[in-house]
């Protein structure tokens, strides 16, 4: 063990200054260390109005009978868990290590520590961030809910998040990713590694709400296993400098699936590299990947890639971009690869502006052009997310729209 | 109520419609006959003030006040409504939404939809997926939940199966004689109406005041709506077309 660790630490402290492959290269040294410390929040109802908004903003609410439970991070250290079941596990990544010894074995197994700088980073500070365990057959009644937070001015946030659901167990996780009010410049670097276990469902729901600043590097990969689903939802519909993301699922098992969705909006100085991939490695596995993304004139790149290595495996994969002005750009990058027979891999992709057709016919029904635009941009978003399980879907849906597009 | 005057429409550069007069009066409901491609559904879209229907001479006058430069939106709250005979799929835009919306929050889809069937639709996108026969009754629920002064219905009746037919009629001959309490009424408060139609079968359910008939973009000829309808079945078009060489 002792000589795993220190050639992971050789490893990573090589890839200190190793670019990722894609998006804007971040100094690191220019950003300070998030404080290792947290003012613990003991109730979440108690917080303040400001706070309480910013969670409910990512969708996370101060409600305890909304949510099976509750995990925030503050910077780089855990502020507060709660949990109504206690046959789940929520704790903190570092505080799980040391629970559980057999937990090593999984660490930095699905995220290489060397995959680039940022990831090199996190494994080198010890990053912190959510574990959660839901034990086999155990299917979560609600939703379990993540924040994690970023409260200090120019400083790099690193975490790291381990979630496995057992064999035959099911949970829906809300994760919400944000910044305190004020907060304008830092960065966010997220390692995530799921185990979906024989049987196995998780439906994710990830929120992203940054300020202009920001820059956002997620590093995540999936793996699921015979006959397990992952469904992942992905929104970021505020104004960010960066944020450079392609999270991989494994599909390892017999007749997995999974679908990825990501709804994101950039904004005059934004620049979105999102994408999702899907590696079918084993027979009979399905993988849909969805991307609806709206430029206001930043930048938007949409990646999917499907990688076919098993006999009868079927993947498609969407992508819409919409121009909303004179500036922005949409770029669309699909890849599909195939390497047995027998296997079916097919791609969509449109980019460009609102038909307006559509927009007229709105107006003729008495709506204003700004009203018509609205509906018809909130439509084409909402068709992105509509995997979210319903009743969660209604929340989100809403968040949307009064947060996130301010109608 | 509208009054179109020497109207010359172009559509991707092509002279669509020439030297059109029409009127409708307050309260009056008339028809407009023509054979497929004569642009009469050119003609409604133009009244809504569509993009890609240019004006290039004449003026479309709706209660006085000319239209020309008035958007989709302004025309449609000046109380103009119209039943598209194809309108665009509005993926992601789910029917309840859009009714909710258009009556500015007066009607409760639930209700309305009721009485045209069409309550599973309403958590269905607009028009995806809709069959011909759902299209027009969605559109018939959009325009009751709009409740215009002014009715444009591109071919109400087609495509729609006959116990359907009924439906849409009595639908119709209702929205239209809205907040009138007498036949005498009607050229005073009841609503106004332009109707396209093939079969004439909508004018089992509507009292119809005129019929025009337009062909190659011209009318040719107006007259009772009745007797207009007969002849077009017994004579076809052509005849229209050579009548008015004549003339
Ligand atoms: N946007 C357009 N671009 C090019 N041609 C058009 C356009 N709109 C209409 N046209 C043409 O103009 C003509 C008239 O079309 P219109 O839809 O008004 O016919 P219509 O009288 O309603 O026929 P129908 O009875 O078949 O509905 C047709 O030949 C049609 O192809
Ligand atoms: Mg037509």
């Amino acid at each position: 063990m002792q000589a795993e660790e220190l050639n992971l630490k050789k490893r990573a402290e090589k890839a200190l200054q190793k670019r990722a492959r894609y998006g804007e290269d971040f100094d690191l040294k220019s950003f300070g260390a998030a404080p290792k410390f947290a003012k613990p929040i003991k109730d979440l109802r108690e917080l303040d109005p400001e706070s309480k908004k910013t969670l409910l903003q990512v969708g996370i609410v101060p409600d305890a009978k909304a949510r099976l439970g509750s995990l925030i991070i503050t910077d780089n250290a855990l502020a507060h868990t709660s949990l109504s079941d206690k046959s789940l596990e929520l704790l903190s990544t570092q505080q799980a290590l040391k629970k559980h010894p057999w937990l090593k074995a999984y660490a930095w197994k699905l995220v290489p520590v060397d995959t680039d700088k940022y990831s090199a980073k996190s494994y080198l500070e010890a990053a912190d961030g959510y574990f959660i365990r839901v034990p086999a057959g155990k299917k979560a009644s609600f939703p379990l809910q993540t924040c994690l937070l970023l409260r200090s001015e120019k400083v790099s946030q690193t975490l790291h998040n381990i979630v496995f659901v057992e064999e035959g167990a099911q949970l829906d996780l809300i994760t919400g990713c944000t910044v305190e009010k004020g907060v304008e410049e830092g960065l966010h670097l997220g390692i995530s590694e799921i185990y979906i276990k024989k049987g196995a469902s998780l439906n994710f729901t990830m929120i992203h709400n940054w300020n202009k600043q920001i820059g956002v590097r997620p590093r995540t990969v999936v793996c699921v296993e015979e006959g397990g689903s992952f469904v992942s939802n992905y929104i970021c519909l505020k104004p960010v400098r960066s944020v450079q993301s392609y999270p991989t699922v494994r599909l390892e098992g017999k007749g997995a699936v999974t679908r990825l969705s990501t709804i994101a909006i950039a904004y005059p100085g934004s620049e979105l590299d999102l994408g999702s991939r899907a590696v079918f490695n084993a027979p009979g596995t399905r993988a849909e990947l969805i991307s609806r993304t709206i430029t206001t004139g930043g930048k938007i790149i949409a990646r999917g890639e499907m990688l076919g290595w098993a006999k009868g495996a079927k993947g498609h994969l969407e992508c819409r971009g919409l121009i909303l002005s004179e500036s922005g750009s949409q770029r669309a990058i699909p890849i599909l690869e195939a390497n047995v027979e027998d296997i079916e891999l097919t791609h969509e992709a449109a980019v460009g502006k609102l038909a307006r057709a559509q927009v007229e016919y709105l107006m003729a029904r008495g709506l204003s052009e700004e009203e018509a635009v609205g509906m018809l941009v909130r439509g084409f978003l909402d068709v992105g997310i509509r995997a979210i399980p319903k009743k969660l879907r209604r929340e989100i849906e809403d968040t949307i729209t009064k947060t996130a597009l301010g109608m | 109520m509208l009054k179109i005057e020497k109207l010359t429409v172009e559509v991707a550069g092509k002279v669509l419609l020439r030297d059109l007069d029409l009127e409708v009066k307050k309260g009056h409901t008339n028809i407009l006959f023509g054979p497929n491609g004569a642009g009469k559904s050119a003609l409604m879209r133009t009244i809504m003030g569509f993009s890609g229907y240019k004006v290039i001479s004449g003026r479309i006058l709706f209660n006085g006040e000319e239209l020309a430069e008035l958007s989709v939106d302004e025309r449609a709250k000046r109380g103009i409504g119209i039943m598209m005979q194809r309108p665009p799929d509005i993926s992601g835009v789910r029917l309840r939404e859009l009714i909710k919306a258009t009556s500015r929050g007066r009607i409760e889809p639930e209700a309305l939809a009721k009485t045209l069937d069409l309550k599973p639709f309403l958590d269905r996108d607009v028009n995806v997926g809709f069959s011909g026969g759902e299209i027009k009754r969605s559109e018939l629920l959009q325009l009751a939940a709009q409740d215009p002064a002014f009715f444009l219905l591109d071919e109400p009746e087609s495509g729609v199966d006959l116990v359907s037919i009924g439906q849409i009629g009595k639908l119709i001959r209702k929205m239209l004689s809205a907040g009138i309490k007498c036949p005498g009424e009607r050229y005073e408060k009841g609503k106004s109406a332009l109707i396209i139609t093939h079969t004439g079968q909508i004018l089992d359910y509507v009292r119809a005041d005129r019929g025009y008939i337009l062909c190659e973009g011209r009318i040719m000829c107006s007259g009772n709506p009745l007797e207009l309808l007969d002849e077009i079945k017994s004579r076809g078009y052509e005849e229209c077309i050579r009548c008015k060489l004549k003339s």
